[in-house]
């Protein structure tokens, strides 16, 4: 009897603390495929956010390290200058990544930090029930944004991927959505690519899974999944954003 | 052990670091402690370590925070305002259990104060550094040569009680330049089984982590760290005590105040009053032994610093409040001058003897 299906060697025979719906098991679980794939998981360093991913250093079998909030780039980066053989992860959400952790992830980038990131964006803080993230769409009704998000009083959403590809040292960023299988099949391919870019010294691969929250945004997990599809997409369109050796006119010269 | 050779305080410190086996460095340029990243800048690269400039005071304090959980010797240094942006990072690096050295070249504050030399963060580093339960082993150097000397025993003892420890320096310090002798390269370096540096199939994962969600968890986690404290505090207390055995009259100070006051000692005893010194080399553990043994037959005390008067506090803990302590400070960046303290002296005299 051949086995088709089973939990992936780099995921921890553990229960997740995940509420039903969320879709950050899937991207755990893509991680891990990928980890087991390029069979680093020996050499593999995985840095944890603040956030509804706090809790990643129990599900993943590789070494892993707690960051601060927002820190975990820095964190990432002590660890690939200190030992440049192991493979270092991040695993972010929106409010890590790209509000208090802003100056870090940029740094990060603009560095081309030979370090892989998944950035989780769900539009809104879970850990903390539902608050604005700086990811949060214009008219999105959060705890802090109890009138819905107005630009003119809240600002306006970052696009992270844009944003980082106009950076130099960015060797890949794309985002990606775990809404279908489709999407989730590309979805592995990028971070895959991105555990790759960093074998092959590339510099800053990121990508940026679209993910949903049913907890917080109130919502069904089949409902949480079109409103994926109906708002977050058109706002934060699927693609790569950047896809290079960061290095490669240095190198050349 | 090297020649003596003539270094500024800030470059001593760096190779003294370099020479304890650090390997990597993460910093922000700020008056008065630049000079010992940009050592470390021109250093690092030639012998394979890692020196790199950080976006900020926090992403520093985090980078040294990875490569320690990494395996490696790792350091960072700042001024005052600095040390307060880092204060975060080295509360997780306490509830990590991560070793990590930190030098403070104090300056003026609050805010952004001056930068002229000042004593003013002794709260910050023997107290108030960050939030949580923790404490940072802090040592204060007096000179060069023992700045130099610190640096070995930091990164040791850092190791050794896997938390973070802090050389408390002053402008004075980092600016000043003194003959010194180098210590020779350290070529072991202790294993470090916990560290997140792949786990190569062969064990379980380390997980670095402060995080424990239940309050009975982390109660445990935080008593088991106090009782390294007490081992801190049982094993680690540097002080120097000089001329302390007959006197009346015990000056307290530390780093490079202590060093002035030594001249207005001088003179004092040359005109036949019994003066002595207590210095604590580590704020934290606090040596309140020494004070308690000079309290037995000392009259008074006089407490000098670079500040509004911190470290007086516990002066006046280590003596029960026994004997009288004076205090004299100045602030801001002023240097106290031998001949003030002279007079604090003859004031205090008047006032025991």
């Amino acid at each position: 009897m051949s086995v088709v299906f089973k939990k992936p060697d780099a995921l921890c025979d553990v229960t997740m603390h995940y509420c039903p719906g969320c879709t950050h098991g899937i991207v755990h679980r893509l991680v891990a495929e990928v980890i087991d794939e390029l069979g680093i998981c020996g050499k593999t360093v995985g840095v944890a956010p603040v956030g509804c991913a706090v809790f990643a250093y129990n599900y993943f079998e590789c070494d892993m390290i707690e960051a601060a909030h927002g820190r975990a780039p820095a964190v990432a980066t002590g660890v690939k200058r200190a030992n440049p053989a192991n493979v270092v992860f991040t695993y972010q959400g929106d409010g890590d990544l790209a509000a208090i952790g802003t100056a870090e992830t940029v740094h990060a980038a603009t560095r081309g930090e030979n370090i892989t990131v998944i950035f989780i964006n769900n539009t809104i803080y879970g850990m903390t029930s539902g608050q604005m993230a700086p990811t949060s769409l214009p008219g999105q009704v959060t705890t802090t944004s109890p009138y819905g998000r107005d630009p003119k009083l809240a600002g306006y959403p970052i696009r992270v991927c844009e944003m980082l590809a106009t950076l130099s040292g960015t060797a890949y960023c794309e985002r990606v959505s775990v809404d279908c299988v489709k999407n989730v099949i590309q979805a592995k391919k990028a971070i895959k690519k991105a555990f790759e870019n960093q074998i092959a010294g590339k510099g800053f691969s990121l990508v940026e899974v679209l993910s949903t929250c049913p907890s917080n945004w109130g919502l069904t997990p089949i409902e949480a999944l079109e409103r994926l599809r109906r708002d977050m997409i058109p706002y934060y369109p699927l693609g790569v954003y950047c896809d290079r050796d960061a290095f490669a006119e240095v190198e050349a010269k | 052990m090297s020649d003596k050779i003539l270094m500024k305080g800030n470059e001593a410190l760096a190779e003294a670091a370099i020479r304890a086996g650090c390997r990597c460095f993460f910093g922000y340029p700020i008056t008065p402690q630049t000079q010992l990243p940009e050592y470390m800048a021109k250093k690092m690269p030639k012998i394979g370590g890692t020196f790199l400039q950080s976006e900020s005071e926090i992403a520093a304090i985090n980078m040294v925070l990875g490569a320690s959980a990494a395996g490696v010797r790792a350091m960072t240094s700042s001024s005052s305002p600095g040390i307060s942006l880092k204060a975060e990072g080295i509360s997780y690096l306490a509830g990590s259990d991560l070793p990590a050295v930190i030098v403070n070249i104090q300056r003026g504050g609050p805010g952004l104060g001056g930068i002229q030399p000042s004593q003013a963060d002794y709260w910050q580093a023997t107290r108030g550094l960050a939030h949580g339960d923790f404490r940072v082993l802090s040592l204060a150097p007096a000179g060069i040569q023992e700045a130099v000397d610190l640096m070995g025993t930091a990164f040791d003892l850092a190791d050794k009680y896997r938390m973070p420890v802090m050389i408390l320096g002053d402008g004075i310090i980092g600016q000043m330049m003194e003959p010194v002798r180098l210590p020779d390269p350290v070529t072991e370096l202790p294993e470090k089984p916990w560290a997140a540096k792949g786990t190569r199939g062969a064990r379980k994962h380390n997980i670095l982590n402060s995080l424990y969600i239940q309050p009975e968890e982390l109660e445990r986690v935080v008593r088991e760290r106090y009782e390294r404290y007490a081992e801190v505090e049982k094993n680690e207390v540097r002080v120097e005590t000089w001329l302390a055995e007959d006197a009346d009259i015990i000056v307290t100070a530390y780093g490079s105040t202590a060093r002035i006051c030594r001249n207005a000692i001088r003179a004092a005893r040359a005109d036949g009053i019994k003066v002595g010194m207590v210095r604590p080399i580590t704020l934290w553990p606090f040596p309140s032994a020494a004070y308690a043994e000079a309290a037995a037959h000392a009259k008074g005390f006089l407490d000098v610093e670079m500040s509004m008067g911190q470290m007086i506090d516990d002066v006046r803990l280590a003596i029960g409040c026994s004997r009288p302590v004076r205090f004299f400070g100045r602030t801001g960046g002023v240097v106290p001058t031998p001949a003030e303290i002279r007079a604090e002296i003859d004031a205090l005299c008047k006032e025991v003897l």
